[in-house]
């Protein structure tokens, strides 16, 4: 246990401080923007109503959708622009959080500075004072404590909300969080949570005695918690001021043999030579986007993803012709190299419980849709937007009861306990043998093969060191040693991290090569 | 507008002025010449228009109509807040800044001004004009009660040494011992500063006492225009004498409660 909160500490530091310069960078913008807005607008109510009208409909928005959205409008004005400007990441993470952060700044700047005593403002006129004058001697000193309650409320939003930029490939303590989530590592989870919760906390208590001290107007105090915020970001910031050598960066989608997969090549890199980091829990459009825009410099793909996703085919070829046109197409159409096959195969697999496939002879998808209708169907948050889907819907007649999306890690507790009657599992999930779940047959062949396999982004396709590193590994990884890898992130008891498992599969492969 | 503290106050000259809101007519084409030096009264119920008219000259209202002179100089021919800094306002809600000290406030003229040198001073000199005790600069205007910081807000309006004094129902939310006793410093002060002093009131008894030339106000217009000797004679008009009837009853009465006893 202690060596489980140990190790997920020793990752607080570094995401802490991306968290910092995220939240603060994006708090910073909003009051930028805001203040000037909100002088504006206390000026002009029909200006403050269009204004306040817009921060709320932001504010409808779920912060995790507004995160996604910058993904494609950064990606079309990338591509406006000629390129040059990276839809993943910082920038988005920066945007959404920013817009997040505008309502409660603009709010209460606004009735701050409307809220400034009558007689204050007539005394201002009379007494001969230009409009700045008013602003600066009289308006924002009165409205200071409002305005400064506004921009604690903000950024404890945007502290938390910050959790969420982890899906947009942006470092933060939702890294901790999200990684948790997906293998079930709670240590992981509350670390991430306690972390964040904490720095919400410590701000909100300093930016609230800023806030007593400007309204009780004692400076010593305001400038004392000033000062112990600044250092708090100086010390955030400092790292980035070093210079940032050559970092390879690894890309992960969001589940276990992702992370596992991210840090075997990591560690291959490693004795390479090179210094790695990893950005996990990317979407599967966003990540190969990613790797397009050189956003990251290698990750692992699976061949029907990009086939029917990138490449929109609904054809479904053998294994080694799509392999070879997706190749073709990868370096053709982004410069992205496809390094090669692991050798083990991740599809979708429809499992059922093994009481079900017994009593009712399942055995094909054709069987399946036999009992569909009586069959509530359990999925990952994408399936049921894939193109797969539809394939399978058009190859065998199934119209399930109801359908319902799970995080990866719940589906299949959920078909053990009989929420769900079938599942969309991954066919090289340790989990499907564990439970003794069993895999229905595609018997048409209407889901495409889907080959895990490496893709290396343009700028390091030539370095001959970096794909020798990771070349060893193409063909090498069976679907026994990545199950049972998997197997042991995933399982509920004696849970290993993805670093441990990577390990364990790297020592089986060097064990492999020895024979 | 004189800046030496003996200087007189400046003549006003309103021409034609009206001012709308809408329909309606606050001002409606007063013209009106008033004597440097003098203390004149702006008597009338509420929305009479004497406060609009009251505030035309320090540029607060702008006119719609008709032109303002002070010392024969057109006030638009000055840049508003330039215009504000000579002329002391004074108003019943004080407005003194919370978050400034009383010296401050006092000062925040000259600091307007940027005039740095012999600020301290002033504040000292001006406390000591408005009877206020020297320990009260370091105070915050929440610590002193009503009078003391209406007695702030003359001392500030009178900072940057004004010619003219316009002062809008400025004793209006005092108690009565509060009021007549500011009331009284006040007209010594007008005197020994040789101001120019325009007061807004709706209290007649007050205009009686402190102004040596009444104007009564009523649907923008002036209705009467009077020494106090001549109103209390009568026949100056029906609005004038309604408001006289007040304390001229009052004081009957009060005579009459004291031959009893």
């Amino acid at each position: 246990m202690t060596e489980a909160w140990k190790q997920a500490f020793s990752r607080v530091p570094e995401l802490l401080a991306a968290h910092v310069q995220l939240s603060f960078s994006a708090l910073l913008l909003a009051m930028a923007l805001c203040l000037p807005l909100a002088i504006w607008a206390a000026r002009a109510p029909k200006v403050a109503a269009v204004i306040l009208g817009f921060a709320s409909l932001i504010q409808t928005i779920p912060a995790l959708a507004l995160l996604a959205l910058f993904y494609p409008v950064l990606l079309g004005l990338s591509a406006l622009l000629g390129g040059g400007i990276s839809a993943l990441g910082f920038l988005p993470a920066l945007l959404a959080l920013t817009l997040y952060a505008l309502l409660p700044i603009l709010r209460n700047a606004v009735t701050g500075l409307t809220g400034v005593a009558p007689a204050a403002k007539q005394a201002a006129d009379g007494l001969g004072m230009t409009a700045a004058q008013k602003l600066r001697l009289v308006e924002a000193p009165l409205a200071a404590p409002t305005i400064m309650a506004g921009i604690r409320t903000a950024a404890v939003w945007t502290i938390g909300a910050a959790t969420l930029s982890t899906t947009v490939g942006q470092a933060s303590l939702g890294d901790l969080i999200f990684a948790g989530l997906q293998t079930q590592n709670w240590t992981l989870v509350l670390t991430g949570c306690f972390a964040s919760a904490g720095l919400a906390i410590i701000v909100d208590l300093l930016l609230g005695l800023i806030e007593r001290a400007i309204r009780e107007r004692r400076k010593i105090i305001a400038w004392g918690a000033t000062a112990v915020i600044g250092i708090g970001l100086a010390i955030a910031v400092l790292p980035m001021l070093g210079a940032r050598d050559d970092v390879v960066v690894i890309g992960a989608k969001g589940f276990s043999e992702q992370f596992i997969l991210a840090r075997l090549i990591g560690s291959r890199l490693e004795d390479a030579g090179y210094e790695v980091r990893y950005q996990d829990g990317l979407g599967s459009a966003v990540v190969f986007q990613a790797v397009a825009a050189d956003d990251i410099d290698i990750y692992v793909d699976y061949s029907g993803t990009i086939w029917t996703n990138q490449m929109k085919r609904t054809d479904t070829p053998s294994a080694d012709i799509m392999l070879g046109e997706i190749e073709k197409w990868s370096t053709a159409t982004y410069g992205v190299t496809m390094l090669g096959a692991l050798g083990f195969e991740n599809t979708y697999a429809f499992a059922v419980r093994p009481e079900d496939a017994a009593s009712k002879q399942l055995k094909t998808l054709d069987d399946l849709a036999r009992v569909s209708s009586d069959f509530a169907f359990g999925t990952d948050l994408e399936f049921l937007e894939r193109p797969e889907w539809a394939m399978v819907k058009a190859a065998y007649p199934i119209q399930f009861k109801e359908a319902r999306s799970f995080n990866p890690t719940f589906m299949y507790p959920a078909l053990s306990s009989g929420e769900v009657d079938v599942i969309s599992a991954f066919s090289s999930d340790g989990r499907i043998a564990a439970n003794g779940f069993v895999v229905l047959e595609d018997g048409k062949d209407a889901v495409p093969s889907y080959e895990a396999m490496v893709l290396v982004a343009s700028r390091r396709s030539s370095d001959d060191k970096f794909i020798n590193a990771i070349k060893p590994l193409v063909g090498a990884i069976t679907v026994e040693n990545m199950r049972e890898a998997n197997y042991k992130v995933d399982r509920e008891a004696n849970k290993q991290s993805p670093r441990q498992a990577a390990r364990w599969l790297d020592e089986r492969l060097k064990d492999g090569k020895d024979q | 507008m004189n800046s030496a503290p003996s200087a007189s106050g400046p003549a006003i000259s309103l021409q034609s002025v009206s001012r709308d809101y809408g329909a309606i007519t606050a001002v409606d084409t007063v013209s009106l010449e008033i004597a440097a030096g003098s203390f004149v009264a702006l008597v009338g119920l509420s929305g009479s228009g004497k406060s609009t008219l009251l505030k035309m000259i320090n540029r607060l209202v702008e006119p719609t109509a008709g032109e303002v002179l002070i010392a024969d100089k057109n006030v638009e021919a000055t840049d508003p807040h330039i215009l504000r800094r000579r002329i002391g306002y004074v108003f019943q809600n004080i407005g003194l800044f919370p978050h400034m000290t009383i010296a401050r406030n006092i000062a925040i003229g000259l600091e307007l001004a940027g005039e740095k040198d012999g600020r301290q001073e002033r504040v000292a000199e001006l406390l000591e004009l408005v009877e206020l005790p020297q320990e009260m600069a370091s105070r915050m205007p929440h610590q002193l009660s009503g009078g003391q910081q209406q007695r702030v807000g003359v001392a500030r309006a009178l900072a940057t040494r004004p010619g003219l004094m316009l002062m809008d129902e400025p004793f209006g939310a005092l108690d009565p011992v509060t009021r007549d006793s500011l009331a009284g410093q006040y007209k010594a002060l007008h005197e020994k500063l040789r101001l120019t002093t325009i007061i807004v009131t709706h209290d007649m008894a007050e205009a009686l006492y402190l102004a040596d030339r009444i104007l009564v106000m009523e649907d923008g217009q002036i209705k009467a225009d009077a020494t106090p000797a001549e109103l209390l004679s009568g026949g100056v008009g029906d609005e004038a004498e309604a408001l006289v009837a007040i304390p001229r009853a009052q004081a009957a009465h009060l005579i009459a409660l004291s031959k009893k006893t």
